[in-house]
C-alpha cells in the first residue's frame, strides 16, 4: 500500500469556532492522509468535528464564527490553506467534490437536473462549450445507472424519489472527474434498500474511476462494507486510526471497543446491549486529560491529567489512549486488573 | 396461551387527496391498506418497513391520534375504535405513545416536573405532594435525578430527552406502550442506554411494547416478534429468530441482507432491489411488491396475496407459496 501516491494529506488542522459564549475547538488537532483510490472512512458520533474536518478541507466552514487556526492541507504540490478564495474556487468541485447529506436540500429546486449539472461543468471547462457540457452530463448520468438520462436533465428536483436525487449529486460530484470525493453521510437520509443501491455504485465508481473517497459517516455497518481504513474522531480529535479489518477485529481505544460492542447486531440476539456510560460530550466542552476519560472504564490518575499522545500500536494501527504508552505500562496493568 | 392485549383486525387508513377549487377528493393515498395484527400482553411486536410504508400511521391509528378510515382496534377486549373523545381518553391512560424526536416533543417552555406532572392532572391526581413524590420516583427509575425537575427541555441531550419522553409515558401505569422511532435521533452509544432501559422497564413494570423502528438490527434486538411492512400492508409476521433465519417474504429477505453489518469479514449475499417503493396514492396492482421482486411470476400483478399462515406461526403474504407447500424458492 505504501506504493499508491498520498493524494490529500491533512496536518494538525485545528478549526475553532469563535462563539459568545467561548471558543470550541471543533477540530483539534487532526492529522490524516488518503492514498490515490483509497476509500478512508471517518466514524463517530454528532458533534465528534467529522462534518467540520471536511468543511475545512473545501473551505466552505463558515466564517465568522468558524475559522480554520491552524495547521495544514496538502493537496498536489498546494497547500490549500495558502490559496485565495478565487484559487480555491478552481479546487473545488474540480479536484475535489463534496457529496452532502441531504438530497432534498442540495439541489436547487428551482432550476432543471440539467440546468443545476451544466454549471458544474461551464465554471470548470468554460471553453468547450454548451453541447459539451450537456453531453459530459447525460453521459454522467448514465454513469450512475440512472434511466432514461435525456429526459432526466429537462425534469426538476422534486420530480425525484431520494435515491434518484442521491445518484444525481454523485453525477453533479464526479462531473469534472475530482481526484478526491468528500461523501458526508451520503446514505443516512435514504432507507436500507436505497442505501445498500448507493453504497455499491459509490464502490464501483471508485474501483472504476479511481477517485480516492472520504467518506464520512456514523454508521459502523456502512464502514465495514465500504471502507479501506477507518479513523475514529471523538470530541474534535482523531482516537484511532486503523485498516478496516483491525478496527473490526481488534479495536483499540475503549471508545472504539464500545462504540462496536453497542451496536445492535441483526445476524444474533442478545440478551442486552453493550453501552458506554455518559453523553457524548457536547463540541467546546473540553477539560484536562483525555477527553474519554470519564466515560472510560480502563480510566486511572494519568488519563484525568494528561492528553494521550497518538501511540502506534501495530504497524498499521494507532490509538489515542495511554494503555499503549510503554512507559505508562505499569499502571494501565493496574488498572486493568482493577476493571 | 397469554391473552391478546390489543388486536387490530382490518385497520385501514386513507388520506384523501383534494384538488381544485371546491377540494373535490380525487384519490387517496393508502397509508394503512388493511392491516391485522394482535400483541400478546408482555410482548414487544417490532414494526419495521422503510419510510412512507405506513408503519408510524398504524401506530398512530391505534391510539386514534390518527382516526382510522375502517378497521377494529380491541384493548383488552374493549373495541376501542366506537369510542367517545372521553371514554378513549380513559382508555389512553392504559396506552402510551413514545415519539422519535426527542426535541420536538417536549414543551421547551415547561419544566420538566411541569411536563412530567400534565398525564397525571389529565388522569386525576389531585394531590400536588403525591405528584411531586411520583415525579422524582419516575425520574430515577428512567436514570435521570430529581433536582432535573426543575431544568427545562433544552438543558438536557438527546439521550436524557428521550429518557425524560419515556418517564412522561410511564406516568399513568400504562399497559401498553407505543414507541414510534423511539431511538432514531440518537447517537449509537446512547441508543444502546436507551434500549437497555427500556428493556429494564418492561420486566419491571410487565410494559406491553409495539416498537416501531426503521433499523433491522435495533428491532431484531428488542422484540419478540416482528411485522414488517411494505406499501400500507403487513407482508410477513413471525417470531424475531424465525424472521431472521427464515425469511420467507422476498421483501423481508432482501431487507435484510441490505443492512449493512459492522464486520468486514461478512460474507455478502445481497438481494440489491431494483427501483423504489411506489407511491401509496396508486399502488401497484396485485401485490404491492411485484413491480420491484426478483421472483415476480404472472399471479402476481392480478391478485393480492393474503396474509396466511404458511407455518406455524409464521404469517406471510406472497403467492410463491399458495397453493404448494414448499418452503425453499
Amino acid at each position: 500500500m505504501e506504493d499508491k501516491k498520498v493524494m490529500l494529506e491533512v496536518n494538525d488542522l485545528q478549526t475553532t469556532f469563535f462563539t459568545d459564549s467561548g471558543d470550541i475547538p471543533a477540530v483539534d488537532h487532526v492529522s490524516f492522509h488518503v492514498h490515490d483510490g483509497e476509500v478512508l472512512g471517518i466514524v463517530g458520533e454528532s458533534g465528534c468535528g467529522k462534518s467540520v474536518t471536511s468543511l475545512s478541507i473545501m473551505g466552505l466552514v463558515p466564517n465568522p464564527p468558524g475559522k480554520v487556526v491552524g495547521g495544514d492541507i496538502h493537496f498536489e504540490d498546494k497547500n490549500l490553506l495558502d490559496l485565495s478564495e478565487r484559487e480555491m474556487r478552481k479546487v473545488r468541485g474540480n479536484d475535489i467534490a463534496m457529496i452532502f447529506q441531504e438530497p432534498m436540500t442540495s439541489l436547487n429546486p428551482l432550476f432543471t437536473i440539467g440546468h443545476q449539472m451544466m454549471e458544474a461543468v461551464l465554471i470548470h471547462h468554460k471553453k468547450k462549450g454548451k453541447q459539451y457540457a450537456k453531453d459530459r452530463c447525460i453521459e454522467m448520468l448514465e454513469l450512475v445507472e440512472l434511466p432514461r438520462a435525456k429526459d432526466l436533465m429537462d425534469e426538476y428536483p422534486h420530480q425525484l424519489s431520494g435515491g434518484m436525487r442521491q445518484r444525481v449529486m454523485i453525477a453533479m460530484a464526479l462531473i469534472c472527474d475530482p481526484k478526491v470525493l468528500i461523501a458526508d453521510e451520503p446514505t443516512t437520509a435514504l432507507d436500507v434498500t436505497t442505501q445498500s443501491q448507493i453504497l455499491k455504485l459509490i464502490k464501483e465508481l471508485n474501483d472504476r474511476l479511481n477517485t480516492a473517497l472520504l467518506l464520512i459517516t456514523h454508521d459502523l455497518g456502512v464502514v465495514a462494507k465500504t471502507c479501506e481504513r477507518v479513523i475514529v474522531m471523538y470530541s474534535g480529535q482523531v482516537i484511532e486510526e486503523a485498516p478496516v479489518d483491525k478496527l473490526f477485529d481488534s479495536p483499540k481505544h475503549p471508545y472504539t471497543q464500545g462504540l462496536i460492542q453497542s451496536v445492535p447486531d441483526v445476524r444474533k440476539k442478545q440478551d442486552r446491549l453493550y453501552s458506554i456510560e455518559g453523553n457524548v460530550p457536547l463540541p467546546g466542552s473540553i477539560h484536562k486529560g483525555c477527553r474519554f476519560a470519564d466515560r472510560c472504564k480502563f480510566a486511572f490518575d494519568r488519563c484525568f491529567n494528561e492528553n494521550p499522545e497518538f501511540y502506534q500500536t501495530s504497524d498499521v494501527q494507532k490509538a489515542r489512549c495511554f494503555l499503549y504508552d510503554k512507559e505508562g505500562a505499569v499502571e494501565h496493568d493496574k488498572a486493568l486488573t482493577r476493571s | 396461551m397469554t391473552k391478546h392485549l390489543l388486536e387490530v383486525d382490518g385497520l385501514k387508513k386513507h388520506f384523501p387527496i383534494k384538488k381544485g377549487l371546491f377540494g373535490k377528493t380525487v384519490g387517496a393515498v393508502k397509508a394503512v391498506n388493511d392491516v391485522s395484527f394482535y400483541v400478546k400482553e408482555g410482548e414487544t411486536l417490532g414494526i419495521v418497513g422503510e419510510s412512507g410504508c405506513g408503519k408510524s400511521t398504524t401506530g398512530r391509528s391505534l391510539v386514534r391520534l390518527l382516526e382510522p378510515t375502517e378497521g377494529k382496534v380491541s384493548f383488552d377486549g374493549q373495541d376501542i375504535t366506537k369510542f367517545s373523545a372521553n371514554d378513549m381518553r380513559k382508555v389512553r391512560r392504559n396506552i402510551q405513545m413514545v415519539f422519535q424526536d426527542p426535541y420536538a416533543s417536549l414543551n421547551p417552555r415547561h419544566t420538566i416536573e411541569k411536563i412530567l406532572a400534565e398525564p397525571l392532572i389529565v388522569h386525576g391526581m389531585k394531590d400536588a405532594k403525591k405528584r411531586k413524590e411520583k415525579i422524582y420516583e419516575f425520574l430515577e427509575i428512567v436514570g435521570l435525578n430529581a433536582f432535573h425537575a426543575k431544568r427545562y427541555p433544552h438543558q438536557f441531550s438527546g439521550g436524557q430527552r428521550q429518557r425524560i419522553g419515556i418517564a412522561r409515558a410511564l406516568m399513568t401505569n400504562p399497559k401498553l406502550i407505543i414507541a414510534d422511532e423511539p431511538v432514531s435521533a440518537l447517537d449509537v452509544s446512547i441508543q444502546a442506554q436507551v434500549l437497555n432501559l427500556m428493556q429494564d422497564l418492561q420486566k419491571e413494570f410487565n410494559l406491553t411494547y409495539i416498537f416501531i423502528a426503521h433499523d433491522l438490527g435495533v428491532v431484531r434486538h428488542i422484540s419478540d416478534r416482528i411485522a414488517v411492512m411494505y406499501l400500507g400492508k403487513i407482508v410477513e409476521i413471525t417470531d424475531s429468530n424465525e424472521l431472521h433465519q427464515n425469511p420467507m417474504h422476498p421483501y423481508t429477505q432482501a431487507l435484510l441482507s441490505a443492512v449493512p453489518i459492522p464486520d468486514p469479514h461478512h460474507d455478502e449475499n445481497e438481494v440489491v432491489l431494483e427501483g423504489d417503493m411506489p407511491s401509496p396514492a396508486n399502488p401497484p396492482t396485485g401485490c404491492a411488491f411485484h413491480t420491484r421482486c426478483p421472483f415476480k411470476m404472472d399471479v402476481c400483478t392480478k391478485a393480492v396475496p393474503e396474509l396466511k399462515e404458511q407455518k406455524p406461526g409464521h404469517f406471510a403474504a406472497c403467492h410463491l407459496y399458495n397453493g404448494t407447500n414448499s418452503n425453499d424458492i
